[in-house]
């Protein structure tokens, strides 16, 4: 017998309130889990999709101009002496420090020509970064894999009256039509594609290219760097980061980090409030039993010790129990916040990190003893003499 | 040796003229191995003195001495030592713990001192065999009589084997049959050198005592 013993066989008597503190520690622990896992897991996602989410630095040629557009509606603009870019330059692109981080490089050639008597944008590509570039890109039938093919935007199709199989007559050339794009609100609805070589054929800028876009891997790459050591490896040119994308998207994870930490500070605070009530009513009930233990001999710290070992039994298991609902909820919902694999998602989560089932448990512990302390304290403080004589 | 000196023992609940006096400026000698009955009708400070023997209750004047050790110098923690070295408590309702059976409920006073779990058992049981209930040990509380719980409650209070056993209105809640069995088994606890102070109504358990004190109105009338 020693007072381990007593608190255990405390917390089987009294099985309603003890289940009362551990499903108050359990949901609290189950919370916090899930919500950092899923906090974890969407963080992971949301970088996953940036890294899918296409090309986030453009390189275009070096001119003093300012564009002269406001939302879509292009008045022209003042050029000087813009500077072309040969494409045998980009391959400088991939001496930079951080080339194991270009996912993609695009050249692009882009050029006005006429195309069934309409006057179109005529865009040359290189199909194969295409993917990685362009992940958003729906076709009804296929990408180019000719050069006397085309692929039109959905827009530029719609005005032309083409769809896949048509012949698409091009300067002097005539062109097949290998598939049509879905509208995609972006200025790719109005355009037309084909190979860079055919592009710089038509347009005749042979070797040349109009401008090139870069996927880089920003997990863990720093943006700003490699755009300078891009700009500096190709010193004609101007190189710019998509800033606007990345910014906003770590905004809306900045947004969901603090609504996580809230609701876990909330929950906590709750449940801590919940163990609080719960020792004290404990407390309270014993007054008798407290006052027997302080008359045969128990000093404060040892009465003190009964309820700690109470409480931090009950928070030991809920801690354990909370962490493995958390990780069942967390499961069921991680489909909804993220996109695309959520088991791979779940195993970046939550579930990844090893420390996650400690933190939980001690998370759930240290609320159950801070909780507990003024109970204690309370139980400690009661006069042997008073409480014998309360019964 | 175990020597209990009362000098001077005052003590006053409330304030001003609130204030009741429980106990008037009570002096008070009982020898190691004496068994005392403390006497007197509702209200007339027996309890009061019982829990001021038992350092339970810090008295407003005087000096309560045990062993030549001030007890109420003392700090709660000395105190709480004294009451678990020197003491056995056995209260009128029995106050054993209804979640613990009657084997842990006698450990109860050995779970805070070293010692292994073997050696406690083995105190605890041979405290039980000394009230006889050394068979019902796995029982609970619940699944016993009065008279039974009330045995439990004394090898609880004999189980650290305290010199002195402070008993209050020990069979207050039994029938004559088990009341006089509870006070031939603390008679025999005396018997075996206890001091044993006995707070009770009843003139026939007291004739089991060496003495009798009568306390009226916070006073000893009749030492």
């Amino acid at each position: 017998m020693n007072l381990n013993a007593i608190a255990i066989a405390n917390i089987k008597r009294r099985k309603a309130k003890a289940a009362f503190v551990l499903t108050g520690l359990l949901l609290a622990v189950a919370t916090v889990v899930a919500l950092l896992g899923l906090r974890q897991a969407v963080s992971f996602n949301m970088i996953h999709q940036l890294e899918q989410y296409g090309a986030n630095i453009v390189i275009l040629p070096q001119s003093d101009s300012l564009a002269l557009s406001y939302g879509g509606i292009s008045l022209g603009g003042v050029s000087f002496d813009v500077r072309k870019i040969h494409e045998e330059e980009l391959q400088q692109v991939y001496t930079i420090p951080y080339r194991q981080n270009i996912a993609a490089l695009g050249p692009v050639v882009l050029g006005v020509v006429s195309a069934n008597d309409h006057d179109v944008l005529l865009t040359g590509l290189d199909f194969e970064t295409t993917p990685v570039l362009k992940p958003w890109w729906r076709i009804h039938g296929a990408t180019p894999s000719h050069e006397d093919q085309v692929l039109l935007g959905a827009e530029a199709a719609r005005l032309l009256g083409l769809a896949s199989g048509d012949t698409l007559r091009i300067e002097n050339s005539d062109l097949i039509v290998s598939g049509v794009l879905e509208p995609s609100g972006s200025q790719d609805d109005q355009l037309i594609f084909t190979p860079l070589p055919a592009a710089q054929r038509i347009l005749g800028k042979e070797g040349q290219i109009s401008m090139a876009e870069v996927a880089a891997l920003c997990h863990g790459c720093p943006i700003d760097e490699m755009v300078a050591h891009i700009a500096m490896a190709l010193p004609n040119t101007q190189v710019m980061a998509i800033q606007q994308v990345v910014e906003s998207r770590m905004q809306a994870m900045d947004h969901f980090e603090t609504f996580a930490y809230g609701v876990c500070g909330v929950v906590i605070v709750v449940s801590g409030l919940m163990v609080l009530v719960s020792m004290m009513g404990n407390v309270r009930e014993r007054a008798a039993e407290i006052g027997v233990f302080r008359a045969i001999g128990y000093r404060r710290r040892h009465v003190m010790r009964i309820i700690f070992l109470e409480a931090g039994i009950l928070a030991l298991v809920g801690g354990a129990l909370g962490y493995a609902l958390g990780q069942v909820v967390m499961r069921l919902t991680l489909p909804l916040f993220t996109i695309g694999d959520a088991q791979a998602m779940h195993h970046h989560g939550g579930h990844g990190d090893p420390l996650l089932p400690v933190l939980a448990v001690g998370l759930s512990v240290a609320v159950g003893l801070v909780a507990s302390v003024y109970p204690a304290l309370m139980a400690s403080r009661m006069d042997p003499n008073e409480a014998l004589r309360a019964i | 040796m175990s020597d209990i000196i009362a000098s001077g023992l005052t003590k006053q609940y409330g304030q001003g003229s609130l204030a009741v006096t429980a106990l008037d400026n009570v002096e008070l000698r009982i020898s190691s191995g004496e068994f005392v009955a403390v006497m007197g009708q509702s209200g007339s400070g027996k309890s009061t003195l019982l829990s001021i023997l038992g350092a339970l209750n810090t008295p407003s004047s005087g000096t309560l001495t045990v062993d030549e050790l001030d007890i109420y110098s003392l700090n709660q923690d000395q105190r709480a030592d004294f009451r678990r070295e020197y003491l056995g408590f056995v209260f009128q309702s029995f106050h054993l713990l209804p979640y613990l059976n009657v084997l842990e409920n006698v450990m109860i006073p050995l779970a805070v001192i070293a010692g292994s779990r073997r050696n406690k058992e083995e105190k605890a049981l041979a405290a039980l065999a000394e009230v006889g209930l050394d068979r019902k040990a796995n029982r609970l509380p619940s699944e016993i009589s009065g008279g039974e719980q009330e045995r439990v409650a004394i090898a609880r209070a004999v189980v650290n084997d305290p010199p002195i056993l402070l008993a209050d209105e020990p069979t207050g809640n039994l029938d004559s049959r088990t009341g006089a069995e509870v006070m031939d088994l603390i008679g025999r606890l005396n018997d075996k050198g206890r001091t044993i102070v006995m707070v009770t109504h009843s003139e026939e358990n007291a004739r089991h005592a060496g003495r009798i004190l009568r306390l009226a109105d916070g006073r000893f009338v009749d030492v």
